[in-house]
């Protein structure tokens, strides 16, 4: 793809004046850092950061019907979900393979808001249309949105100096409509770092303007912008999937240990049969975490080794900032997909040794 | 950034400086720049052999791994011991003293076909 081809943000402006540096992500044209993938990193753990995550794609289901595609397109039970609620949930094909991995928001038994992959919206939005046999309206509406994540332990108090909209009173996984840094948004109690935090989606025009206001607003909290890297190092310690690494077309969600958003009392959906039968037969692989023993890391696509032969690759792998450790996500026989087995990764023709451990890396103090 | 004058480059952004017959090879700013923070860097033994343009080691950041090429043929005398313990010093200090290797050089003419540091500035600039 041509830098001519890519695609931009409202903020992407924003992001070429201050510095940061830009890379073709899924043909956007995204920040992966600005003051440094560490010092990001860090700063949402301990402070505050924001990132501009408006590539993200939305889609948008409406009509008296709405609640019966949603629930048969995915994977989790919508029914469960409340006026306001979100939850995270597998767009399957009938193979059982994902087409995506996205949120649902349910903004009324009429209305559901889903929050996709940025380069899977169109392949996401085809899919959908062609299950709506419910004459629903299936919106496209990613160029109708920017959002904007603030994550991290301050990441509340920041939030709540531009909003009436009482944020506490917003549970982990709800989101609420409102007026933020003076314009209309979907305010949302999600992310994708494993911190606590919001992402607050808003007309692309307002995005500069929301950026702005957020950056003055979490001076004194110390706030700094951050880039993809820093998205993908704190992701990845809190385990949550990358779609295209931990899961894909040929990789189900009982194999990504995903099960728990695989509810099949729930009734039927896209996927159901097949994940039945992987489930009767048991599944010969699943994604399990290691950290590194040796010297190096494991990164994605790096062969894994059980015992001298060849027995998975890795998914994703990284040094992990807050633990100090080399730490990564790999496929393995489902016999050795647990804790505490001995393993290596072949690093430039070098096996070196990794020990399988319990997953999340992290997980943020209550 | 300040490319120093004394030095010559390669477009796969290794500098060189030359002593003698001893030729000190390190990664450009521009280098440690683009991989971000670096995590780990693998080095060849003393007494090893460069071939130019053949990859002699690779430096590790958070997010890449990228191979070092040779920029000059020779046989390494010395490698920068403190970069296996402070790998970090490539971010702060790329043209100083977190240089890589030493080597000594088969032909130090080798040197004058390497970029000028008006021609690596003028090159890292169209390809930014």
């Amino acid at each position: 793809m041509t830098a001519a081809a890519l695609q931009r943000t409202p903020l992407n402006g924003v992001h070429r004046a201050s510095g940061a540096k830009m890379v073709d992500f899924g043909g956007w044209d995204m920040p992966v850092q600005y003051s440094g993938l560490i010092d990001e990193h860090n700063t949402v753990r301990n402070a505050v950061g924001v990132f501009d995550v408006s590539h993200m794609g939305e889609i948008e289901i409406r009509g008296p019907e709405a609640f019966r595609l949603v629930d048969y397109a995915t994977t989790n039970a919508v029914s469960k979900l409340k006026d306001g609620q979100a939850h995270y949930s597998g767009l399957l094909y009938e193979h059982g393979g994902f087409v995506d991995d996205i949120l649902v928001h349910k903004v009324s038994d009429r209305s559901y808001f889903l929050c996709v992959n940025a380069s899977n919206q169109e392949k996401d939005f085809e899919h959908i249309r062609s299950l709506n046999t419910f004459d629903c309206e299936v919106e496209f509406a990613g160029p109708k949105y920017a959002q904007i994540a603030i994550q991290g332990p301050k990441a509340l108090g920041v939030a709540q100096k531009l909003t009436d909209t009482e944020l506490s009173g917003i549970k982990y996984y709800w989101f609420r409509d409102g007026v933020f840094a003076g314009v209309p948004a979907r305010i949302a109690r999600t992310g994708y770092t494993g911190e606590d935090g919001f992402e607050i989606y808003t007309a692309p025009e307002h995005a500069v303007g929301v950026w702005n206001a957020i950056m003055d607003a979490g001076k004194e909290a110390g706030i700094k912008p951050c880039g993809l890297g820093a998205r993908n190092t704190l992701r990845l310690e809190s385990k949550m999937a990358l779609y295209g690494h931990e899961i894909g077309a040929s990789i189900s969600p009982l194999e990504a240990d995903l099960a728990w958003i695989v509810k099949f009392d729930k009734g039927d959906f896209v996927g159901r049969e097949a994940l039945l039968k992987q489930r009767e037969k048991g599944i010969s692989r699943k994604l399990v975490g290691f950290e590194m023993r040796g010297r190096g890391i494991g990164r994605d696509s790096y062969e894994v080794l059980l015992g001298g032969n060849a027995a998975g690759w890795v998914t994703s792998g990284s040094p992990a900032p807050t633990l100090g450790k080399n730490i990564g996500l790999c496929y393995l026989p489902i016999g050795n997909a647990k804790p505490g087995e001995r393993i290596e990764i072949v690093i430039r023709n070098q096996a070196v040794e990794a020990e399988t451990v319990p997953t999340p890396f992290y997980k943020r103090p209550q | 950034m300040n490319y120093p004058e004394n030095f010559r480059y390669t477009k796969e952004h290794e500098w060189v400086s030359l002593e003698g017959g001893t030729a000190t090879i390190g990664i450009t700013f521009h280098a440690q720049s683009e991989l971000g923070d670096i995590v780990y860097v693998d080095l060849p033994k003393v007494g090893a052999t460069l071939e130019t343009g053949k990859s002699f080691g690779s430096v590790e950041s958070v997010k890449a791994v990228s191979d070092i090429y040779a920029p000059i043929a020779g046989e390494v005398t010395e490698i920068n011991e403190t970069l296996a313990t402070a790998p970090e010093k490539l971010n702060e200090d790329p043209h100083g003293a977190a240089w890589l290797i030493k080597v000594k050089v088969e032909s130090p003419a080798d040197f004058n076909n390497l970029l000028s540091a008006a021609d690596y500035q003028t090159y890292v600039g169209a390809e930014s």
